[in-house]
């Protein structure tokens, strides 16, 4: 991997079709709730499905599939994938 | 002690939305329902009985939700019914496509201590999906029943109800798994749970109380701040300032029992599964495409809704309405005018136009159920986000709007599934400035009789100019309304799957229903009204109140190009939309013989049909609609304001279509 810029990935800069690991969330409480209860913990892994570069996305989580806006993207940090063994 | 004969067992229906749970409802409950409101609340309630064996057991559908805290009205309703009325037992009705999904709002069940029984609903799907799961083995690991179902095709409910009567009457249920907090947070849990030591907290269990303190539920906070000895609340915040992450902490000790839940039981597919859903979504979600399949999508449910709607409709108002006003007129024929004018003219000619249009309705709520059931509409919230942006909303709001393409009153019943209060108001706001079928019958009629063959150009323009001053509107109040975006913007794409006729008829019905309803109840005193104002004092419209009312006006619509008669037809469009027209005909004393179109071009320059269109298009909302708005949004300040908004505008377009076109045309 080369190396990259300082400071931490979030969901909404991972390109579709890639894995990431969730490292950490940040937000309000009700988002932080919304996000938990969909899925998003630290260490889940999510594979981005569609990121156009502006607007919405769409990321596989476990066997569900979630549309979010880019604002709450950026709100989910993220950490390369573990390597399949 | 209890000393009633065999008990009702109380049953709660839980689970997440896009489960199936309606279809289990129906299934358990078959017709014995009934349909109402939580109390205070706009979220639906329905509660139903089965019998088995000598007990009778009474199910109530709780609000689909994705878990027990206090983030929305949803959620609230869910777990305040389980605390506060203790049913015997839950049943979590979950997706077996998506179940470790699903156990998160069984981890929150079980933190309640109250008995609960799985119906692992969708087993079809998840096969399709590949992924193998193995009922007895979940339930060895969970402690708790679990019924493999097949909803759609009735399967597995005969087991439900069997296990759910085991459950209720066989008494003990070996104790389940419980999850547990992290284990770096489980020591401020413990600390936690003893400041609350000695205080009252009835009827809400301690432990889970802390537990939801740690998760920061407002509503929880709330409660034990005002509840607990002076000081103490101060200590508990002092306490979890050092734990920020504790809700992260409480989620992820759900999720690693879920994985321990599920390791044995469920066997994910070796290779990405290459699913339906996944083929379908990159066109249907794609940023271009997407887009393209959605319009070419809503033009097709649209002529095909009037394709079909418009002759039914017609046939229903040339056969049955004028059919029984010339039975009812001839029956009354005897007596006094204001008896057959209420009965002929307010009565049938009002209520009784308005039913003419259910047929076009059922179609268009018929194919956006279809749609909704077969997880399109999900999607189309998704497209449309970015536009919905720009007036700080999010994709959700789009999808009240489109059912208001129908009928504006079901539209604002449907801006409930907006999570956030003020998005829900500015949506409610927008909806009476998208053109309904009523509205567009009147531009169907003159239309065509100002602009023959460019009709349909004249009518596209008029609809383009109605959702552009939405888009305005909206961008305008949404930026006074919010700093920023409204609500977040998370949601779940269901997966694509078949349409279950069952559930769409039942859609259709439940709108329906509460349309007729609207109908009789609101439309039927206001349409009697509105018909006494147009013949009183002298059973004449010419000398009526409205006509006198309508020509104290008139200066003001000479500026459109009005006549007091066009005046008259505006404010009659108050009744029901299409009412404009019937005011029209009475107007101009049309009947056998003298076609009401001809007077009406005779009468008016192209300049003024076109600005009574575009003023009666976003003049202010029919009654329905304004009750239902009043009901929704629970200020009549808001609906006084949104009516005064619609008038003006209404009179605006009106003076700068008909100043500009005069010159033109």
């Amino acid at each position: 991997m080369t190396p990259r810029a300082a400071g931490p990935m979030t969901l909404a800069q991972l390109s579709s079709g890639r894995r990431a690991v969730v490292a950490g969330l940040d937000g309000g409480r009700r988002l932080l709730a919304r996000m938990v209860s969909l899925g998003f913990v630290p260490g889940v892994e999510v594979v981005m499905v569609q990121n156009p570069g502006r607007g919405a996305l769409i990321v596989q989580i476990r066997e569900a599939r979630v549309a979010l806006g880019r604002g709450e993207a950026h709100r989910i940090l993220i950490a390369p994938a573990r390597l399949p063994a | 002690m209890s000393f009633s004969g065999p008990a009702e067992i109380k049953v709660a229906l839980a689970g997440p939305p896009n489960v199936g749970k309606s279809t289990v409802f129906n299934l358990l409950t078959g017709l014995h329902q009934h349909v109402g409101n939580w109390a205070g609340k706009t979220v639906e309630r329905k509660e139903g009985t089965f019998p088995y064996g000598r007990t009778s057991f009474r199910v109530i559908d709780l609000p689909g939700t994705y878990s027990l805290t206090a983030a929305s009205p949803e959620e609230l309703i869910a777990r305040e019914f389980i605390i506060r009325e203790r049913p015997d037992l839950v049943v979590a009705v979950l997706n077996a496509a998506l179940l470790e999904h699903g156990l998160y709002l069984v981890a929150e069940l079980l933190s309640l201590r109250i008995p609960v029984v799985i119906g692992l609903n969708m087993m079809d799907v998840a096969r399709k999906e590949g992924l193998a799961i193995e009922p007895g083995v979940l339930s060895a690991a969970l402690g708790l029943p679990v019924v493999p179902m097949e909803a759609s095709s009735r399967g597995g409910i005969k087991e439900l109800v069997k296990a759910i009567a085991a459950a209720a009457e066989g008494g003990r249920i070996p104790e389940p798994q419980r999850p547990v907090i992290r284990e770096d947070h489980r020591l401020v849990l413990d600390r936690t749970g003893r400041l609350l030591e000695g205080t009252d907290l009835e009827p809400y269990p301690r432990d889970w109380v802390a537990l939801k303190i740690l998760e920061g539920d407002e509503d929880i906070s709330r409660k034990v701040a005002a509840a607990v000895p002076p000081g103490r609340w101060e200590e508990i915040l002092a306490l979890l300032k050092r734990h920020d992450d504790a809700l992260v902490a409480v989620a992820s000790g759900r999720y690693a029992w879920i994985e321990r839940m599920t390791r044995a039981a469920l066997v994910r597919p070796q290779t990405g599964p290459i699913s339906l859903t996944h083929r379908l979504d990159r066109w249907l979600t794609h940023p271009f495409w997407g887009l393209l399949a959605f319009a070419a999508v809503m033009a097709a449910v649209f002529s095909l809704t009037y394709a079909l709607g418009i002759p039914l409709q017609g046939f229903l108002e040339k056969s049955v309405i004028q059919g029984l006003q010339g039975l009812v007129g001839g029956w009354t024929a005897s007596s006094p005018w204001w008896i057959r004018g209420a009965l002929v003219e307010g009565i049938l000619g009002g209520v009784g136009t308005l039913l003419t249009f259910l047929p076009i309705l059922i179609l268009f709520f018929g194919f956006t159920a279809l749609l909704e059931d077969v997880g399109y509409l999900a999607r189309s919230a998704f497209v449309m986000d970015r536009f919905m942006h720009a007036m700080r909303l999010h994709g959700k709001s789009c999808l009240p709007l489109i059912i208001s393409f129908g009928c504006n009153v079901p539209g604002v019943l449907g801006t409930r599934i907006i999570e956030s209060t003020r998005a829900r108001l500015l949506t409610m706001f927008l909806i009476p400035l998208i053109p309904c079928t009523g509205r567009m019958a009147v531009i169907a009629f003159l239309a065509p009789l100002f602009f023959r063959e460019q009709a349909a150009l004249v009518a596209i323009g008029l609809i383009l100019l109605a959702l552009g001053l939405l888009f305005a509107t909206g961008m305008i109040g949404g930026r006074l309304f919010f700093r920023q975006d409204a609500a977040p913007f998370i949601m779940e794409l269901p997966l694509y799957h078949v349409p279950h006729p069952r559930t769409i008829c039942d859609l259709v019905r439940r709108r329906s229903i509460e349309l007729v309803r609207k109908a009789v109840v609101v439309i039927l005193p206001v349409s009697l009204a509105v018909w006494a104002l147009s013949r009183f004092p002298e059973g004449r419209v010419e000398s009526s109140y409205l006509a006198g009312f309508s020509r104290a006006l008139e200066p003001a619509g000479t500026l459109m190009g009005f006549d007091w008669r066009l005046m008259v037809a505006l404010f009659a469009g108050f009744i029901a939309k299409e009412n404009s027209l019937a005011a029209l005909a009475v107007l101009f004393g049309a009947g056998e013989g003298v076609a009401l179109g001809d007077l009406i071009v005779s009468a008016y320059p192209p300049a003024v049909g076109l600005a009574f269109m575009a003023s009666q298009l976003l003049f202010i909302p029919c009654a329905a609609t304004v009750a239902a708005f009043k009901q929704e949004s629970r200020s009549w300040r808001l609906t006084l304001f949104n009516v005064a908004y619609l008038f003006i505008l209404s009179a605006a377009v009106g003076i700068a279509v008909y100043q500009a076109s005069r010159r033109i045309l």
